[in-house]
């Protein structure tokens, strides 16, 4: 007796649906995406129940002073249009002699984290080796240029301030970027956290 | 030659030249990993939980001495917050110089917070005094300001820590 064949099926499958959703997921994607932008240091924040969200209007005009895990302070105007006239102020100012080509450089940059003297060569340098530069920004009390910096930021414009700290951060250093601020009468300011589910999963 | 020919005269026989009909299924295969690694990169890179801000607001150095009030001794809990995720609390400000009922406690909602809304049932116009040493982490102030907005307590201040305050944290 011969074998039964079986009719065999087509390997084909119509993808086109498949192709369709998987557009469609694209295009959702590609249009609500907001890339993350490339820190200096990578802030684990601590989550709180803070119910207000950073909108995308306040967190593109704020003067965000990030405090990396290992006390490094970072400073980083969010205002893209602005830091160009802020980096000028500052290039009269301390005298850095920056060339228009590195001021351009600069306003594209992310956070800074390099003291004044630093910025020309930072700016300089390619983009993986500024994070191993990056000492952060110095708050000394005799040689505070995070000070320096947001009042420059706040001449331009009355920015709202936020202080993005990693939750191994030790208060030491919070305490430092504190007493910068209230030295300056910024007595008001927000710290970014990350959102907490319910109250029931605090832990 | 003429059977070669055959196939493709063949058809016309007797007929109108027919075009021939080309199958309409493409290959959608490298279309559908281009698309899904579109996707896949997308997914990835965007960022969906948008971060919460917590508003501070700092006193003003500036404001002359005599303008404060004094703070009520009993309207005053006191929190001491150290290295390790250590937690201590007491009531009063502890300025009498008899030593403070510390109270440990940790960052559960069964610690501090119970022991904020009971004591604020009593003392309506509690002041919370917060005091983190500086081997404390960014972390513990963070949840201590987050108590206070779950607590819905209003008066509360970052105050710096006493050296008898690091004392405390260190024995207990």
């Amino acid at each position: 007796m011969p074998k039964i064949k079986l009719p065999r099926s087509s390997p084909r499958l119509d993808m086109t649906p498949m192709v369709d959703l998987a557009f469609l997921l694209v295009t959702f994607f590609m249009l609500t995406t907001q890339f993350r932008a490339d820190e200096p240091v990578v802030v684990d924040m601590p989550s709180s129940q803070a119910r207000m969200i950073l909108s995308d209007s306040l967190s593109t005009k704020l003067i965000l002073i990030t405090l990396g895990q290992d006390g490094k302070v970072f400073f980083d105007l969010t205002d893209r249009n602005k830091r160009v006239e802020l980096i000028k102020a500052i290039n009269t100012d301390k005298k850095l002699s920056l060339t228009d080509q590195e001021i351009a450089t600069f306003s594209n940059l992310s956070a800074i984290g390099v003291p004044f003297k630093n910025l020309k060569q930072y700016i300089n340098l390619a983009p993986e080796q500024r994070k191993q530069v990056s000492v952060g920004i110095p708050t000394d009390s005799t040689n505070n240029e995070l000070e320096a910096w947001v009042l420059y930021a706040k001449k331009i414009s009355p920015y709202n301030i936020a202080v993005k700290g990693d939750r191994k951060a030790q208060f030491k250093t919070f305490k430092t970027i504190v007493k910068t601020l209230t030295g300056i009468h910024a007595n008001r300011f927000s710290l970014i956290t990350g959102l907490e589910a319910g109250e029931d999963n605090k832990k | 030659m003429s059977e070669v020919q055959s196939s493709d005269s063949g058809s016309k026989k007797g007929g109108k030249p027919k075009a021939k009909k080309q199958s309409t299924h493409i290959d959608m295969t490298p279309m559908v990993d281009l698309a899904f690694l579109l996707l896949t990169f997308f997914m990835l890179a965007t960022t969906f939980n948008k971060p919460a801000v917590m508003e501070v607001a700092m006193p003003d150095d500036t404001v002359d001495k005599k303008d404060q009030t004094e703070l009520d001794d009993d309207d005053a809990f006191t929190v001491l917050l150290g290295e390790n995720n250590k937690l201590l609390y007491y009531l009063g400000i502890g300025k009498n110089g008899n030593a403070p009922q510390l109270v440990s406690s940790d960052y559960s909602p069964k610690g501090l917070r119970q022991a904020l809304i009971t004591r604020l049932a009593l003392r309506p116009k509690l002041m919370v005094l917060i005091k983190p040493s500086d081997k404390s982490s960014y972390k513990n102030l963070v949840d201590v300001f987050d108590e206070m907005n779950i607590t819905k307590q209003k008066r509360f201040a970052m105050v710096a820590i006493t050296p008898e305050e690091d004392k405390f944290l260190e024995s207990k």
